[in-house]
């Protein structure tokens, strides 16, 4: 167990875990519907707020895997349940019980209908996200990530829009199609090791042909998921479906599961394979960012636009990773973290309109700068961070990502660029139609105090990393050095075997 | 050329500079909040304009005794941070840029209430937001921070350009944006980037010889970066990368006169010779031979420009065409590489700045009397309006390069940087642009003053435009003519650059 450092004293990791689902379990007895809005937020809040001391208390010099937790669970088949974050999963445990509050914030008044039930659909969501990012045993992973569709299923097919039960089936099957390949890939695994920890499947000395068909089994589970091109097309139907919370939750947190599983699974368990099929995930990842800004730029359906950037940004994600240098990787979860900020305000953003307009066309907004100033206001910030501007957090990401990248491959690297003029392209002509073009709509209401507090912590973010990324890259840089080494090693090895020429 | 270190051994780290890029972002805050008042909004703009020109001043007499003001403002990443400078160089920008700024401040407020334009505040906060970018293009350190306030530019820029609203301003607006940010993004993101990459590292140097690149840089890399340099930074107006220039004259005249003359294609023409002199350097521009070639390039967009320009018939286009062609004397003297060369291309941010925003501030206030565009109605008229004309006339001799008047300065200089650099092909231009020049302004002259009016006209009840009009047109017809006959405030700071 040297990968692990075990936490003393109080479990940490399992009270953010299940304080959520605690929370749901309570909120099945509360009454009225206030009520239960406050308790969901009160619950959502103090899990935001007990999961700060994993920033204060974590240590830099080390990558291994800290606040640990190690209990067995099933011993005959050899399963633990084992906790325990790196730099890499850190930031995206702090997203996640950040942005849930906000959720909760963003459907008070947007969800009309079983909001008990809506309220528990998203707390036994965060348990589940939550528990992804942390577990470090294969079947505990697998339980969790299974246990995300269902409430995400719940939270398109029931409040949904018109076509919300087409859009949550496609979701589920796709999805259900990648996790079968991956329960594939993890039985594999266990028939080689005889044990389900994840960390003891790294650094072994598979063949490269099982390398080979792992990493494809692998690769097929999170490429839908992030989702890449052309497993994308649950994306735009599920978001335009989905509530606000449900979009948020699905550009925020469940696209990065995705990118999450390539840097915790694809690069230390497969690294000859990463190495012999990273360049085809790099063409693909060229493609998707592509793909996805040409799409973006013939919507008029403002969520459909946002999904379609979520393909090309999400192409930013794996562009970096799968260049195998540490700036691109650091640019890269970066890059995650920035999505998960500014695409979830930027839907934010849509479901305020939508809730007083009921439609998400472009043509019905136009004009409104001249009705609704602030709201405009948060809506080009976060436009502007969308399309990378210098001094938001999308900048520093990308930045990142192009630096990795045109240190190792300047095609790929050059080919790549028009994507960020798209990016610019799709959100500039948003902005011009909002802000200028029509009439305006003078029977609108501008955001009230609760819709400005839950966009703000947004706009922090957004100025925060863009100007002093510091404190975000500095807990990733030894986690990152130490997946590269792991790659390396396995390169290495090869190298000396004439097996990689 | 020897290498002049003065300016490195006293960098000042101060936060004035702070303050004085803070008064144009103040400024537009409380013109923004003071909407319902005009004149307390006017007053906004005027106050913040004198504050930030006084600031810009109480700078140049240290910078010129060989301070360089320095301060760091956010870090990034290693080796890219926004921080901001005042050297020699920032000074010949800024100062120009505020000090027309106070010009335009007033300006605007006869023309805008001259002819009832609705939207005057956003007009006047986007308006400072400007002229805030322009300041921190100026007060530049680094590629990242000059990036960032040019891009700023671009964006606070597009509501003045799409200012009307109709079809044409959008359309003039949509071409303005689409060519600003797809030139930086394809251009200026890869190119800071690929630098970071090769040099770990955004910051400019503090002389214009040594550059940024290590000396074994990549020949062939640094030379596209230096492509990209020319055509990402597109507010410079080179062709082909210059259709926007015309587009956006849709946008109210003072938009025109200040951004579009001063503001906007300043800030391209301050970033591409920003980066040419302290990016790449001297030394290595000669080295890699990017100094000719690249004169005779934008000498093509100098005589074409011109030509197009002469047949155009509305003012405000043949204006517009006219500072495409200027602005590539700025670039093709800084390319001569030589210092006489140097200095003349710099210089010229100084020279048409003054000279280019009288004559729009002309056909701003030609408009706002007489509401005629083209050159054609304009028979005889400067006998109803003497003083319009009188600083037109003068500000044409400018552009022409005719002595006493600032024009002139740039020309002599920019004359025997090319005797010095040997390239008598790019003499040939010069010659050909300024009989152009001639060619397209003096019949405007020569029309107002002795030409016939038009059929049918009687000019009935046209006096001169308000007199918040015509005392700034004259104003900065009056400064074409001071730095023409004294050029040495300028050129003082020109010689500091050169060191």
């Amino acid at each position: 167990m040297d990968f692990l450092i075990l936490n003393e004293g109080f479990p940490l990791l399992s009270t953010i875990v299940f304080l959520p689902l605690a929370g749901a379990l309570v909120l099945l007895f509360l009454p009225g519907e206030n009520v239960q809005r406050i308790w969901a937020m009160a619950v959502t809040s103090v899990t935001a707020v007990i999961s700060l001391p994993l920033y204060s208390r974590f240590d830099l010099t080390t990558a291994k895997y800290q606040f640990g937790e190690h209990v067995s669970w099933i011993p005959s088949l050899n399963i633990n349940y084992t906790l325990g974050i790196d730099g890499i999963s850190l930031l995206l445990v702090l997203l996640t019980t950040l942005i849930m509050p906000l959720c909760v914030l963003g459907s008070w008044t947007y969800i009309k209908t079983r909001i008990k039930e809506f309220m528990i659909c998203l707390m036994i969501m965060e348990t589940a996200m939550l528990g992804v990012f942390m577990a470090l045993d294969f079947v505990l992973f697998y339980i969790l990530w299974e246990a995300m569709l269902i409430p995400m299923y719940l939270l398109i097919g029931v409040w949904g829009g018109p076509r919300k039960i087409y859009a949550s089936i496609k979701f589920f099957l796709y999805t259900l199609a990648g996790s079968v390949m991956l329960l594939v890939a993890i039985i594999a695994l266990y028939l080689k090791n005889g044990s389900f920890s994840i960390p003891m499947m790294m650094g072994q000395d598979y063949s490269s042909t099982f390398q080979i068909w792992v990493f494809l089994a692998f690769f097929l589970a999170f490429a839908i998921k992030v989702p890449m091109f052309p497993f994308h097309t649950w994306l735009p139907a599920a978001h335009v479906e989905a509530p606000t919370a449900g979009s948020v939750i699905l550009a925020s947190i469940l696209l990065k599961m995705g990118t999450y599983g390539f840097l915790r699974f694809c690069l230390p368990i497969t690294p000859l394979a990463t190495l012999t099929l990273g360049p085809y995930v790099l063409w693909m990842s060229v493609v998707a960012i592509l793909y996805g800004g040409f799409t973006a730029l013939a919507q008029s359906d403002m969520k459909k636009l946002i999904a379609y950037s979520s393909v090309g940004h999400m192409g930013f994600v794996t562009l970096g990773i799968f260049f195998l240098n540490k700036q691109g990787m650091e640019g890269a979860i970066l890059q995650m973290i920035n999505h998960g900020v500014t695409t979830g305000a930027l839907f934010l953003c849509v479901g305020m309109m939508y809730e007083r307009t009921h439609s998400r066309e472009i043509a019905d907004h136009s004009g409104i700068a001249q009705n609704l100033p602030i709201f405009v206001s948060f809506l080009t910030i976060f436009s502007l961070s969308s399309l990378a501007f210098p001094a938001t957090n999308s900048f520093v990401g990308e930045f990142l990502v192009l630096a990795g990248a045109f240190s190792v491959n300047k095609i790929i690297a050059g080919a790549a660029i028009p994507g960020a003029i798209l990016a610019a392209a799709y959100m500039m002509r948003l902005l011009q139609h909002v802000l200028f073009r029509g009439p305006g709509r003078p029977d609108l209401a501008d955001l009230n105090i609760r819709e400005i507090a839950t966009l703000a912590p947004f706009l922090c973010f957004v100025f925060w990393i863009g100007l002093a990324p510091e404190p975000f890259l500095n807990v990733m840089h030894t986690s990152v050095e130490y997946l590269i080494q792991q790659v390396d090693v396995a390169k290495t090895a090869q190298i000396a075997m004439n097996i990689v020429p | 050329m020897e290498t002049v270190s003065a300016a490195t051994g006293d960098i000042v780290t101060t936060s004035r500079l702070v303050w004085a890029l803070l008064v144009p972002l103040l400024g537009s805050f409380l013109v923004s909040l003071s909407g319902k008042k005009p004149n307390v909004r006017e007053s906004f703009s005027v106050v913040s304009a004198v504050i930030l020109f006084s600031m810009v001043l109480s700078m140049v007499s240290p910078v010129l005794a060989g301070k360089t003001f320095y301060y760091q403002l956010f870090k990034i990443l290693p080796g890219v941070t926004v921080t901001l400078r005042a050297d020699a160089f920032s000074m010949i920008f800024a100062l120009v840029a505020s000090s027309l700024w106070i010009a335009a401040a007033f300006y605007s407020m006869g023309y805008m209430r001259g002819l009832h334009e609705h939207a005057q505040t956003r007009f006047n906060t986007c308006f400072a937001i400007a002229i805030f970018g322009a300041i921190g293009v100026a007060f530049s350190d680094n590629l990242f921070t000059m990036y960032l306030f040019y891009e700023i530019v671009s964006v606070c820029t597009y509501p003045l350009v799409a200012h009307h609203q109709d079809e044409e301003a959008y359309e003039g607006a949509k071409k303005y944006i689409v060519y600003l940010t797809t030139t930086a993004k394809a251009f200026l993101l890869p190119s800071l980037a690929l630098i970071y990459v090769m040099t770990g590292s955004l910051d400019f140097p503090y002389n214009i010889y040594t550059g940024m690149f290590p000396a074994d840089a990549n020949s062939a890399l640094v030379t596209m970066l230096f492509i990209f340099c020319l055509f990402g930074f597109a507010k410079n107006g080179v062709m082909p990368f210059h259709h926007w220039l015309p587009g956006a004259m849709v946008a109210p005249t003072p938009v025109s006169a200040l951004l579009h003359a001063v503001a906007v294609v300043k800030v391209g023409v301050f970033c591409t010779t920003r980066m040419m002199l302290y990016g790449f350097g001297v030394d290595l521009m000669g080295l890699l031979n990017l100094g000719i070639p690249t004169a005779y390039f934008v000498g093509f967009t100098i005589v074409m420009a011109s030509v197009i320009a002469l047949t155009k018939d509305n003012l405000k286009a043949r204006l517009a065409y006219s500072t495409v062609s200027q602005l590539s004397y700025i670039i093709l003297g800084v390319c001569l590489l030589t210092p006489h060369g140097i200095t003349g291309g710099l210089i010229h941010i100084a020279n048409h700045a003054f000279s280019k925003i009288t004559l729009f501030f002309c056909a701003g206030a030609i408009y706002v009397a007489t509401h005629k565009k083209n050159i054609s109605e304009m028979g005889g008229l400067a006998r109803t309006m003497p003083f319009t004309f009188g600083a037109f006339a003068v500000a044409t001799l400018s552009m022409i390069g005719a002595p006493p008047v600032a024009g002139f300065v740039t020309k002599w200089e920019l004359l025997i940087g090319t005797i010095e650099s040997g390239s008598f092909g790019i003499i040939l231009i010069l010659l050909a642009s300024t009989l152009l020049n001639v060619g397209y302004f003096a019949p405007v002259t020569y029309k107002a003053f002795f030409g016939k009016r038009p059929p049918g006209e009687v000019y009935e009840g046209i006096k001169e435009a308000p007199l918040a009009m015509v005392i700034p047109l004259c104003t900065a017809s009056l400064i074409s003519v001071i730095i023409g006959i004294y050029p040495n405030f300028f050129m003082n700071l020109v010689k500091a650059v050169i060191g």
